[in-house]
């Protein structure tokens, strides 16, 4: 789950991770206020759950409060588009007014845990400011990554390695030290995906600032967090993906698709959309049903397909091994009928309960094309977009 | 003689709520030897009026001398039931509960290091030898048939697709392995490639990746070193968009190792046959083993 950069920074505060002096501001007059309480430059931050904001014009400094009420203004209430959002953008709803910082000098610091050494591991770089994968691209020395112990956590030893290796002023490697070990416990305490700061700053009197925080959640772990699972936004999210989330459904709405995808399982979801690539079409969605849904949650998943304005085919697949075919087939067919949809969908069903299942589909007098298995349903796909016509 | 389990897996399974019970019952249909059942507060009560239950793994074991572990209990609980079970000495743990915190497996990981115990999962389908009648886990039984070709993947309804290409091809399996789709997980594609190398009863090997991580690349390496056997292969994911994860914790374009073109370029190049759609498995392997 992402959160706001003002979401995070609370949670740095908490932990005592240092950062600028920031107030989250939800009107123009809330914003000129707090720039004058700050005093001097400060920073309005769109808050919008995407990257490249400062490309994108999200982020601006300003050297009044009255300039910072005006900026505010002009981003409230409008959609921000970044290279990481579709091209409808995000809504801008608040900013954040950040004091602005001398700045002698900018890196990188991330905690991720990496699957295959089984641990989380800190990366940090002296490219601050840089996008992380292009700096691993081309200049993978500038890349330092250093393991937590998973019983033991970042030890204060490892935290100064890193602190050394980003060759910050003598001054600053107590604070440093002390700020790596204490994002370490951020991560760790919060069950967090992802902390990243971008940049950590050196100032021109060697004080060590988190500039830009970034914190993604586990959703897996939400449920032992009550308090992080509040911060969620979901106006920062696609509205189908919203519905999906709420349903506990796996969906990612895809750009540019016409051919609906509803698979059980995550792998065989993606193995469908790439035989509908395959087929000449992109997938106008990922999306597993999971093992175990109930009918309430498989109306809810078809009626999310069918309500994709960009749908034009849906694409059926099921392999039933936790699911029963029966129960899904009552829900296709319950959903199909709610929503009167017209548009075409093609079916492979296998495993428990297969051939009841396909029964009930077959009694059901809704537009469906029974097909033995992925292979079929590959063909019966590219012979029904030829039908269909037009082009991705 | 296939791998992981067999005619003499002794099955404890813990966690019989709904789902747990309808697979268990799949399980005993199928011919898995279930000797015991774990669930709080049914201790002196029978499963099915026929397999005792117990409150502790402990108790469970001792009684019963079960040697294989399989789980079901909610996520929030699976890394006790985990530990509950390694600390009583199952030689076997598979953990089919989706959705366990990666830190809790991370925890786990670092606490079997030093143990006897084999696990697989979390978030897998688990395993399963035709010939021998033996399931731990829910791939389903009726798709399977007993063969020569061993089947591993980090997925569980593409396994299912794989092993129905496979059957559709008259080809057999020795045992299927879903080693689940978590990023951090018990046992990985070279782990079960060493088994399969070892075994007898295998002659060819289907591997299943997706996106995320590096282990298929991983896998190639060991390949190329000890894998004598054909290896057939499909990586999912070759549609699926950066930075967004395709339902498994694990399945997403962190980077350029995680992409599938990246991970199809390894694997071809350690002489696995990769086959460019999902749905050419079967075919790939029947060419594979007919020449």
């Amino acid at each position: 789950m992402n959160i706001h950069e003002y979401q995070a920074k609370a949670i740095l505060d908490k932990f005592g991770v240092p950062t600028p002096r920031a107030e989250v501001a939800s009107t123009p007059a809330e914003a000129k206020e707090i720039a004058s309480r700050i005093g001097g430059r400060v920073v309005v931050k769109a808050q919008v759950h995407a990257g490249g904001r400062g490309k994108a014009g999200g982020v601006k400094l300003v050297d009044s409060p009255a300039m910072a009420e005006e900026v505010t203004a002009s981003l409230l209430g409008t959609r921000l588009v970044t290279k990481q959002t579709g091209a409808a953008g995000v809504p801008i709803e608040k900013v954040m007014i950040a004091e602005a910082l001398d700045i002698k000098d900018e890196l990188y610091i991330s905690i991720v845990v990496d699957g295959d050494i089984g641990a989380p591991v800190v990366m940090a770089s002296t490219e601050g400011g840089m996008d992380i994968e292009e700096v691993a691209e081309s200049t993978p020395e500038k890349i330092f990554r250093v393991a937590g112990d998973p019983l033991i956590g970042l030890t204060t030893y490892r935290a100064r390695d890193i602190a050394l290796a980003l060759g910050v002023p003598d001054k600053s490697v107590r604070a440093t030290t002390k700020l790596i070990t204490d994002l370490y416990q951020v991560f760790v305490e919060n069950d967090c995906s992802l902390v990243e700061i971008n940049p950590l700053v050196i100032t021109e009197d060697d004080q060590v600032f988190a500039l830009d925080v970034k914190i993604n959640l586990e959703d897996d772990a939400l449920f032992r967090h009550p308090e992080l699972a509040g911060l969620r936004d979901s106006n920062q999210q696609d509205p189908l993906e919203q519905r999906a989330d709420k349903a506990g459904l796996a969906y990612v709405k895809l750009d540019g698709g016409r051919v609906g995808c509803m698979v059980n399982g995550a792998g065989l979801a993606m193995a469908t959309m790439d035989i509908t690539k395959a087929a000449g079409a992109d997938p106008a969605n990922f999306l597993d049903i999971g093992g175990s849904a109930d009918q309430a949650r498989i109306e809810e998943a078809f009626k999310i397909i069918v309500d994709d304005t960009d749908v034009e085919i849906i694409l059926i697949n099921l392999f039933a091994g936790i699911a029963r075919s029966d129960v899904v087939a009552q829900g296709i067919v319950s959903a199909a009928k709610e929503t009167k949809t017209a548009v075409p969908m093609v079916v492979a069903m296998r495993g428990t309960n297969a051939a009841e299942g396909i029964q009930i589909l077959a009694d059901s007098g809704l537009n469906i094309t029974g097909v033995p298995d992925l292979a079929g349903a590959a063909v019966v796909l590219k012979a029904k977009l030829l039908e269909l016509g037009g082009s991705n | 003689m296939a791998i992981l389990v067999g005619s003499d897996t002794r099955l404890l399974i813990q966690g019989l709520g709904r789902d747990g019970s309808f697979q268990a019952n799949r399980t005993r249909a199928y011919g898995t030897n279930m000797v015991a059942a774990v669930h709080p507060g049914r201790d002196g009560q029978k499963f099915e009026d026929e397999v005792p239950y117990f409150s502790t793994v402990a108790k469970a074991v001792e009684e019963t001398g079960a040697n294989t572990g399989l789980i079901f209990v909610p996520a929030p609980f699976a890394m006790d039931a985990i530990i509950e079970q390694v600390d009583a000495g199952l030689e076997l743990v598979v953990c089919v509960t989706e959705g366990v915190p990666v830190l809790d497996m991370v925890k786990v990981m670092a606490y079997i290091k030093d143990k006897p115990t084999r696990l697989i999962g979390s978030n897998c389908p688990g395993v399963l030898s035709p010939a021998s009648k033996a399931k731990v886990g829910i791939i389903p039984g009726n798709i399977v048939q007993p063969g020569n070709v061993g089947v591993v993947s980090r997925s569980g309804t593409l396994t299912y697709e794989a092993i129905a290409q496979l059957v559709q091809y008259g080809m057999g399996q020795s045992t299927c392995v879903g080693i689940g789709g978590d990023p951090v997980h018990g046992t990985t594609f070279t782990d079960v490639l060493e088994l399969f190398q070892a075994d007898d009863e295998t002659e060819a090997i289907v591997l299943i990746g997706e996106i995320g991580g590096i282990r298929e690349q991983l896998a190639a390496d060991y390949i190329k070193q000890h894998v004598t056997k054909p290896v057939v292969a499909a990586i999912a994911g070759n549609s699926a968009p950066a930075g967004k994860r395709m339902g498994h914790a694990g399945a997403i374009i962190t980077g350029k190792a995680a992409l599938a073109s990246e991970k199809n370029k390894a694997l071809a190049e350690a002489g696995v046959h990769v086959v460019e759609s999902p749905t050419l498995i079967g075919a790939k392997m029947k060419e594979v083993l007919g020449s």
